[in-house]
């Protein structure tokens, strides 16, 4: 399968404290890879080493094939004013910045496919009114639509369930799975009952990353990596995820 | 009072104050919407430690506040990026030391300092050729560069972090709109003086910001009142023999408070219905 980012053994630090070291990790065409690990792991640090907002002390990073429109991105919490005079449909629209670069024009049909993508989305009536009218979940809506509109070619998220509610849940990760027939994705969730029903292969990142090529989770690949502590003790793991982890043939 | 337009001094004074209002209001509409009024101020205060040293070499004051305008401005935006210090101390910085540098200066300089009133208040009555000339200029700049990035410069303003990701070069957009910021705060100065300078830069953006919730309309709307407000004001200093840049910005402060008013009367009055 073709590549699309290769991170070759890359360390990352935060004012000299290392927080990630010897991380080998490809994202490549089609692939819808979720990333657990404990608080403090380094799940957040690695997204923005692949995204170029924090540079490796370490390693290197290949971006294959243009770098317009390489990432699409949904932060997990968005550092933007809420009284910033934006509405929604100019927030979508600024997705397409990297398309357009600074000297770019914007025209009718960019205008039409924000407002169809938040039709989409189920925001439509919202898309004259300023961003910050809106309420957690709805934002996190426009923000993927902004992440998406440049249809690019990787789409990275992060912790995207925290502001979905159950209504929507449902109807946000078959979305997901529909975007993953035209782009990869990457995202990272402690919700490891999505994690296994969505995503097609799992990475843990605790300071290091391993990588595993299926979405199936054993106990004892948790307790070799030191993975997901709190997911182990949470109430809330589904079910299912446990029933899976025969000992491997 | 309409007389007056037959001095030439008074016709500078106007077109001068109509090339600030412009430059401010579009400027101002960007400062205030990204929450950079007080690093203006921070600018606005440094660029005096320029003027006295001018001052006290015998340059032309104005042409030190721009250098010292302009490598505050950049240096401010420079070092709060790095995150190696936090941008309100930078700020609190630049903006004493400046302060302190320009009395510094006029006090070395032999001699009294005629002048240095007006640089605190401002006297656009003595605007000179030159300095409409460079008003013009800088207000031809900005609206080009308005219309030519707005909307980099806009989403930019909005969510910097989201853009780095698209590796599209948005450094020279911030440098342009940070060199930008620093002239418009010196050519206003001529207007405002140091003092109120700030309140050209956010008063009429205030005003606006109660009628529109859209970055477009306020940016017209702030420059509407920016340039009425200006001539109202500076007709109205010539009866009244108070220094212009004062009573614009009381002209603002009386359109705001009645705004303010309206606005909530309306509120309680769409409420009771």
């Amino acid at each position: 399968m073709e590549n699309i980012v290769e991170l070759k053994n890359i360390a990352a630090a935060y004012d000299g404290n290392t927080v990630l070291h010897d991380v080998n990790f490809t994202i490549r065409k089609d692939d819808f890879i979720g990333i657990i690990g404990p608080n403090g792991g380094g799940k957040t640090t690695l997204l923005k080493v692949i995204l170029g907002l924090l540079k490796p002390v370490a390693g290197e990073i290949i971006y294959h094939g243009s770098k317009h429109s390489l990432f699409g991105y949904l932060p997990q919490n968005s550092r933007f004013d809420a009284r910033f005079p934006i509405n929604v449909r100019e927030v979508v629209l600024s997705g397409l910045l990297s398309e357009k670069g600074i000297f770019g024009k914007y025209t009718r049909e960019d205008k039409n496919k924000a407002d169809e993508l938040l039709a989409t989305y189920g925001m439509g009536d919202f898309r004259e009114r300023p961003i910050g009218e809106l309420s957690g979940g709805q934002m996190q809506r426009v923000f993927l639509c902004r992440a998406i509109i440049s249809s690019p070619r990787v789409l990275i998220l992060d912790e995207p369930s925290t502001y979905v509610d159950a209504k929507f849940e449902q109807e946000f990760y078959s979305l997901l799975h529909d975007l993953n027939q035209r782009m990869s994705i990457v995202m990272v969730s402690h919700d490891l009952g999505t994690i296994c029903s969505y995503v097609k292969t799992i990475a843990c990142v605790n300071r290091t990353l391993h990588y595993h090529d299926s979405n199936l989770i054993t106990p004892e690949q948790l307790q070799l990596y030191n993975c997901p502590i709190e997911l182990l003790t949470h109430g809330t793991v589904p079910h299912r995820v446990l029933l899976k982890h025969e000992p491997k043939a | 009072m309409f007389e007056l337009l037959n001095y030439t001094f008074f016709q500078n004074a106007l077109i001068g104050t109509l090339l600030i209002g412009i430059s401010c209001g579009l400027i101002g509409t960007y400062i205030v919407a990204k929450r950079m009024v007080f690093i203006s101020g921070g600018i606005t205060h440094a660029s005096f430690g320029g003027l006295g040293l001018a001052y006290f070499l015998g340059f032309s004051p104005l042409w030190g506040a721009t250098v010292f305008a302009l490598v505050a401005a950049f240096c401010i935006s420079y070092l709060a990026n790095n995150k190696r210090f936090r941008e309100d101390s930078l700020i609190g910085i630049f903006w004493s030391a400046g302060m302190a540098l320009g009395v510094l200066f006029i006090y070395l300089t032999p001699g009294y300092a005629p002048n240095l009133l007006s640089y605190l208040f401002g006297n656009i009555l003595t605007v000179t050729g030159g300095q409409l000339i460079a008003s013009a200029l800088l207000c031809g700049m900005i609206i080009l560069f308005f219309s030519r990035f707005y909307r980099p410069l806009f989403y930019l303003a909005f969510d910097k972090d989201y853009y780095r990701i698209h590796f599209i070069p948005i450094a020279p957009i911030e440098w342009g709109i940070t060199a930008l910021i620093a002239l418009t705060i010196v050519l206003c100065m001529k207007l405002a003086g140091i003092i109120l300078v700030i309140s050209y830069l956010t008063m009429p953006q205030a005003i606006a910001g109660m009628f529109y919730k859209n970055f477009t309309r306020q940016l017209w709307c702030s420059t509407l009142i920016s340039c009425i407000g200006s001539i109202i004001g500076l007709f109205a200093s010539v009866p009244l023999n108070t220094p212009s840049g004062v009573t614009i910005v009381l002209v603002f402060l009386t359109v705001f408070i009645a705004c303010y008013i309206y606005k909530i009367v309306k509120t309680r009055s769409t409420r009771q219905k």
